[in-house]
């Protein structure tokens, strides 16, 4: 993607002129996305406007008609979450997708089991490696014997984020990682946020407080009907610069604008 | 517990604040870290057994302490319990996994009656007619066995592929599995009965010589103790490496010690049931042993389908708690979409638990036909309710995600005793249905309550 705006460099992730498409409605239209090292990308836009779908793409839980996906500049072939999780792509969903029967530990190693020599489960290592992790993240967790159905909302997100990060992703999504939170521990999550980039990792943020986005994101990419309105440096746009693109597709002259910018008659 | 989802940050000292309110009962359960609700089943199920005791001795006018030899709890009558209940709990241990991913089997009575048809066929007429094996080859019953083994496995690969992969709902699939495998089970001999069965298979079905004997079932009740207190011994030790809160030392002695008291009780009573006086006149005759005055006193010991029911119990506890399969069952049914995304391979663990319930149905149309010495093509009708009834009373949830494989065989004894009891008091068919009816809902009942609870 020509995008003026963009880092130099490899990015992390490209995903070019995807589509998908919901028995004749297009969720997805030739959207075009990229995120680099240590840069967090917010997708905005309204209920329905695609974010979820085009994000869904990359973790694979759906599979794009249409487009291609690179990740450091190598193509790949994303078509389950088997393969985004080898590419290093994490996802913490807006549902947080817990197994709500078992508990935090088990959550935490879903898909990716420690097993002991006898090739049994590790049940106590797992729950060690959980501790450590939920007592970076969380550290007031203790309720690590019940399922995670009993824990508050604050805690099974902490699951959901700790699941994520436990597998040292390269690449990770959040899609309204603090609709469920409460003030202090939506300011947890945003530090932590925060930690991550300066380790190098590439987030792509999907939210709806575009106050949120401002103070976290390094990029906004607003998408509208399945299509890309424009992405711009939260440096260079405004807030209600970000609200018009939006609202009305209106791409400002500090972004960069995508194919379904409002075209005005010049 | 009332505040299990308030969002209060939970601070240690609160906690212990909150354990030292918890009353003698609380602060028991805790340490022993027993689950209150088998808990509940074994309560229930001693009411049921010194109920019908009681009622039964009431009904000779004998005192229900002299444990009189027609009454309830008797060698005899728990013994003959433990072999009725072999092969509807074997079934109950695989429905646990099938209710566990929210999928249901309806087809497993009718399987196991072609599977039973197939075997018992394979035995009297395939393998000695068309093979050409002796009787009485020592092949046969392995033989028989396998081929039983393989159309008991692919009957679950078939059924669980329609069901994971062309996405036909396992209520469908199943019901309509109830009626062709029936169908075919009568196919297979033109409704002819087939017997008697290969003599080393019938061992399978219990009786007198279906059961270990009496030095047998101590070196089997000894060595089951010793695995529990290695077992304990073992997990506290794991919890020690990791620093893990331990159960306190009482707690551990208690738990070993009860549960070696139950296992040499099993077996103490197994050794207290002597052959029938015809066998044993018959052996000492056969083996030219003079028979004492008052007779000889051999005893039955643990039958063998007990064993086998034992053996799957304890596999798939195994399978459902320790590997990675079993873990998926579990998460799967408590939230699909979510297993899914994790890159469970969710479509293939369903055929598999399928295919495991094929094997188990296999298992048991071996001890139902082996126990009848005879294969029908009515073999297991009904069972697929006693089955699922099994698995619902011992707490498996129809909603999915949470089930024990001990439960659910705890529910199958349940059902069992309350049958064979009103068998024993005389109790009409008609009204044995209502009862078992009425139970199973109410049993269901109690549970909701229970869950809501907690």
């Amino acid at each position: 993607m020509a995008d003026k705006n963009a880092p130099a460099g490899v990015p992390l992730v490209d995903m070019r002129n995807i589509s998908i498409a919901f028995g004749g409605i297009r969720a997805v239209d030739d959207a075009s996305i990229d995120l680099f090292p240590g840069e967090v990308v917010a997708l905005l836009g309204h209920n329905g406007a695609g974010k979820s779908t085009l994000i869904k793409i990359l973790s694979g839980a759906y599979k794009r008609d249409v487009g291609q996906i690179f990740v450091n500049g190598e193509e790949a072939p994303i078509s389950n979450p088997r393969d985004a999780k080898k590419y290093g792509i994490e996802t913490i969903y807006q549902t947080l997708a817990l197994a709500d029967n078992v508990d935090a530990a088990a959550n935490l190693f879903l898909g990716r089991e420690l097993m002991t020599a006898w090739g049994t489960l590790d049940d106590v290592a797992m729950e060690a490696e959980a501790r450590k992790v939920m007592g970076r993240l969380n550290p007031r967790f203790q309720r690590f014997k019940e399922p995670v159905i009993k824990l508050s909302g604050g805690q099974r997100q902490s699951v959901a984020i700790a699941r994520a990060i436990l597998f040292n992703a390269r690449i990770l999504i959040m899609d309204e990682p603090t609709a469920a939170l409460g003030p202090q521990e939506t300011a947890q999550v945003g530090e932590l946020v925060r930690q991550l980039k300066a380790d190098g990792i590439g987030i792509f943020l999907i939210s709806h407080d575009i106050h949120d986005v401002f103070e976290l994101a390094d990029r906004v990419c607003v998408m509208k009907n399945g299509q890309v309105v424009g992405t711009a440096r939260t440096g260079d746009v405004t807030q209600d610069e970000v609200l018009g693109m939006i609202i009305l597709g209106k791409c400002p002259p500090g972004a960069f604008p995508g194919p379904g910018a409002l075209k005005i008659a010049a | 517990m009332t505040d299990t989802t308030s969002d209060t940050p939970a601070n240690p000292a609160a906690d212990r604040a909150r354990a030292s309110e918890l009353s003698a009962a609380g602060r028991f359960l805790k340490a022993t870290e027993l689950d209150t609700r088998m808990l509940g089943m074994v309560g229930a199920l001693l009411i049921i057994w010194i109920g019908l005791h009681v009622i039964s001795s009431l009904r000779l006018g004998v005192n229900p302490l002299d444990f009189d030899s027609r009454t309830f709890l008797t060698p005899r009558n728990l013994w003959n319990l433990s072999v009725q209940t072999s092969a509807v709990a074997i079934m109950a241990s695989g429905m646990v996994l099938v209710i566990v991913m929210r999928n249901i089997d309806l087809s497993v009575g009718s399987a196991e009656g072609l599977i039973g048809m197939v075997m018992g066929f394979a035995q009297v007429h395939f393998l000695v007619r068309m093979v050409g094996l002796e009787l009485g080859n020592p092949w046969i019953w392995v033989l028989a066995l396998a081929i039983g083994l393989a159309l008991g496995l692919l009957i679950g690969a078939f059924q669980g592929f329609v069901i994971a992969y062309l996405e036909v709902p396992a209520f469908i699939v199943t019901l309509g599995g109830l009626l062709v495998w029936r169908g075919a089970a009568w196919w297979v001999t033109s409704g002819q009965t087939v017997a008697p069965l290969d003599a080393t298979f019938q061992l399978m079905g219990g009786g007198p010589a279906g059961s270990i004997g009496a030095r047998w079932s101590w070196v089997v009740g000894i060595v089951a103790c010793l695995a529990v207190v290695f077992a304990l011994f073992n997990g506290r030790v794991q919890r020690k490496r990791f620093r893990f809160p331990l159960r306190p030392i009482w707690a551990e002695t208690l738990l070993g010690a009860v549960t070696c008291a139950v296992i040499m009780g099993a077996v103490w009573l197994a050794n207290s049931y002597p052959w029938p006086v015809g066998i044993v006149n018959r052996y000492a005759a056969a083996n030219n042993i003079t028979v004492p005055e008052g007779g000889l006193f051999i005893a039955h010991g643990i039958a063998i389908p007990v064993l086998m029911a034992v053996a799957v119990g304890l596999i798939m506890t195994f399978i459902t708690k320790r590997t990675r399969f079993g873990r998926y069952v579990f998460a799967i049914g408590g939230n699909p979409e979510a297993a899914n995304l994790a890159g469970i391979n969710t479509r293939w663990i369903t055929m598999k638990v399928f295919m495991i319930m094929g094997v188990l149905a296999t298992i048991a149309a071996a001890i139902s036909s082996a126990r009848q010495n005879s294969s029908t093509n009515a073999l297991g009708t009904l069972d697929e309710l006693l089955v699922i009834a099994a698995a619902v009373i011992g707490g498996t949830s129809l909603a999915g995600g949470s089930g024990t494989v001990l439960g659910a065989m705890l529910g199958a004894l349940l059902m069992q005793s309350l049958q064979s009891g009103m068998v024993l008091l005389g109790v009409d068919s008609p009204l044995q249905s209502i009862v078992v009816g009425a139970v199973l809902v109410i049993a269901v009942w109690l549970d909701t309550i229970y869950r809501k609870r907690v």
